[in-house]
């Protein structure tokens, strides 16, 4: 019915409704301009600083996505190292972990000219249009954490080998070779999580020692909710399972949460990759025996003095080169553009207390 | 009497044009400019050349959606169907198939799925809202046993490269021909077409559309197989321009794309709604998004906006509908003396 009497309207009333509408969408669109003029004033206050003193570097770290603690840990070492070496720092990135949500972001980097960006991919194959469209423009690339086959380096904390076979130790450990275990990772697709699983399988075949018989393999999606429903479920589905490695620091700390509250606390083992002050309160309460990680603020530490390196030209990410890294040393290049931060740390309840600063 | 006909002249050219569609246009142009005054790299071929790229499927997805949702029935399906139809594409490239087999075939998917999502709604009677959050999770669940926990990116270079590449150096990516062609279609479809009108008759009411002879079965089984048409393009656009296909490509698209098409002017109890409206609105959100992280605002700041954004499109004609409202009272009250 509204069709008809609009019909009937005389057009300048029509011209009004319109202006009307234009001006409410306007209204809210100067919210946004005043928002936004607001971060635009700011960040040239920065710029000009910056490049007073000579040309600063940018450098932009691209996590998986927003909000996860460890990501936190991770780019607070890079923000430290950026400070240190007067470069200008940036986080940017999504908040979901999808394979196409870094893809805009480092669009915009290209755009904005960023010297150095550094990455952690979602997707090996997603990112590399992007990425290498960047390094046509002259940035360097260096991913961390999971890896693209499109970059100058590849930082990794540990070996993948070494990540996979510590996890299966201490399992071992606590409940010997035998009995049924399940795997509790991130997503589906997380490069790094299905490289460690790949190792712990190959282990679990070749080894003699190892008999457990993996009867699931779950995702919790590194969202706290849904890892801790899948631990859950795991349990229901599962009555004689023995252990749980869950390779992803939200994935560990959920399953703990619901272990420690569920008849199965100190019943079923459970061990992967763990932020110490998350899981102090696991290991004191029994629930968890021992877990392990590094320190994850140093492979932000490292990509930053690495970029740097690679930005001045001191390195060009071939084998074999070498350059400083502040407070962690000197680093070698190694096969294939990688480097490796250092070993394993293990955490039980001896030694949970020294490692608070591993942290957000 | 002479006036009022002149009037009614006028006015015939007017109702061709919505003025709310012209009001959001200004607004799309409103921030294309302030975007070029605060960043002075936003307005270049490169900024031209992504924004339509990361547009491409939304805007897809938007027309089939339009037409649904006008049609008072609704697919929530839509991003599920393009992660089923890439993961198809990329099992079949992972087995070595020939890469026009594994096209059809994920285009082929789409459309079974939306064909079935149309069986549901349209021959069993499910609402559509409960059937398609129900394939949602289904096709999504498929997907993920087509594909397993595989990224594939294994794609014929000339089939990667034709979908990113651009029209000289005008920076416009080559697939928006095809797009535009998509959108003419729908206008046509939706505004010129008894059958389009036929749908705006079917969202006001089911019963008076049956009576004056709409198909209604008919058109709500077809809605949902083009809807699945297009997520199967969709799906086969995704994986080429990423260059990957994984059981979680578009996971979650459905949303931004129903918000894109209510901010469009589409009313979500059917009925109302244009072409026009819907693209101006994709390419409004999407030049926002944009605009917004080429100045490196957080995303969590963005999402606050756009959802602001929907709301205030949603609620704003119906604030100025009672203004109006008033003011005819008071004009008509003003006008009675003289007549």
């Amino acid at each position: 019915m509204s069709v008809l009497t609009t019909d009937q309207r005389a057009p300048w009333r029509r011209l009004l409704s319109a202006v009307a509408l234009g001006a409410t969408a306007a209204v809210v669109l100067a919210g946004c301009a005043a928002g936004s003029t607001e971060e635009a004033d700011s960040a040239p206050a920065e710029d000009t600083e910056t490049t007073a003193s000579a040309e600063a570097l940018s450098i932009t770290f691209i996590p998986k996505n927003l909000n996860n603690p460890y990501t936190g840990v991770q780019l607070k070492g890079g923000k430290e190292a950026a400070e240190e070496l007067g470069m200008t720092y940036l986080e940017v990135g999504a908040l979901d972990a999808a394979a196409d949500s870094q893809v805009p972001f480092i669009q915009t980097e290209v755009q904005n000219g960023t010297d150095i960006i550094v990455l952690a991919a979602n997707d090996p194959n997603a990112v590399c249009s992007a990425l290498d469209e960047a390094r046509a423009g002259g940035a360097k690339v260096i991913t961390f954490d999971s890896d693209a086959d499109c970059r100058d380096l590849f930082i990794n904390q540990v070996e993948e080998e070494e990540v996979a076979l510590g996890q299966l130790r201490q399992l071992f450990d606590q409940i010997g070779g035998t009995g049924e275990i399940a795997i509790l990772s991130a997503t589906a697709n997380a490069p790094n999580q299905n490289a460690w699983i790949a190792a712990m399988r190959a282990e679990i075949e070749a080894n003699a020692d190892y008999e457990w018989e993996i009867v699931a393999e779950v995702y919790g999606d590194d969202e706290d909710a849904k890892s801790f429903q899948e631990a859950q479920g795991l349990l229901q589905a599962y009555p004689n399972l023995k252990g749980i490695i869950s390779p992803t620091t939200v994935g560990i700390a959920a399953t703990a949460r619901y272990l420690s509250t569920s008849e199965y606390k100190g019943q079923v083992a459970l061990v992967g990759l763990g932020l110490p002050p998350q899981m102090k309160e696991f290991i004191k309460d029994g629930t968890v025996t021992a877990f392990a990680l590094w320190d994850p603020s140093e492979v932000g530490f490292l990509a930053g003095y690495a970029g740097k390196a690679l930005a001045d030209g001191t390195i060009t990410g071939a084998e074999g080169e070498t350059f400083e890294a502040g407070k962690l040393g000197t680093f070698t290049i190694g096969e294939n553009g990688r480097i490796i931060v250092g070993p394993l740390l293990e955490f039980n309840a001896d030694n949970i207390d020294d490692y608070d600063y591993i942290s957000f | 009497m002479t006036a009022l006909s002149s009037e009614i002249g006028a006015s015939k050219i007017w109702q061709r044009i919505n003025l709310r569609d012209v009001a959001m246009l200004g607004v799309l142009l409103i921030v294309i400019v302030i975007n070029s005054f605060a960043r002075d790299n936003f307005a270049s071929t490169t900024t031209v050349g992504y924004l339509l790229l990361d547009v491409i499927p939304i805007m897809m997805l938007a027309l089939p959606m339009a037409f649904i949702i006008i049609s008072a029935e609704i697919d929530l399906s839509v991003a599920s169907i393009v992660g089923i139809s890439a993961a198809t594409i990329g099992a079949l490239v992972l087995r070595e198939e020939n890469m026009v087999v594994a096209a059809v075939s994920g285009v082929g998917v789409g459309v079974l799925a939306g064909a079935f999502n149309g069986f549901l709604v349209a021959y069993l009677g499910l609402p559509s809202l409960a059937a398609t959050i129900g394939t949602l999770a289904l096709y999504r669940g498929l997907a993920l046993v087509i594909i397993g926990d595989a990224s594939v990116g294994s794609f014929p270079e000339t089939w990667t490269s034709f979908v990113q590449g651009k029209l000289g150096a005008t920076g416009i990516p080559t697939v928006t021909i095809a797009v535009l062609f998509f959108i003419a279609l729908a206008v046509m479809l939706l505004h010129y077409s008894p059958f389009g009108r036929g749908l705006f008759a079917l969202g006001h009411s089911q019963e008076a559309a049956r009576f004056v002879g709409v198909k209604v079965q008919h058109a709500k089984f077809w809605l949902f197989v083009a809807s699945g048409l297009v997520a199967g393009l969709v799906g086969l656009y995704w994986a080429l321009r990423y260059g990957s296909a994984r059981s979680d490509s578009a996971a979650g698209l459905e949303l931004t794309v129903i918000a894109a098409v209510l901010l469009g002017g589409v009313s979500i109890f059917g009925g109302r709604g244009s072409i026009p409206g819907v693209v101006v609105a994709v390419l409004l959100v999407a030049t926002i998004t944009y605009g917004f992280r080429l100045q490196r605002i957080s995303d969590v700041v963005l999402v606050i906006i756009t959802g602001a954004l929907l709301i205030a499109s949603v609620t704003a004609p119906n604030y100025y509908q009672k203004i109006r409202e008033r003011w005819r009272f008071i004009s008509r009250a003003k006008d009675s003396p003289a007549s």
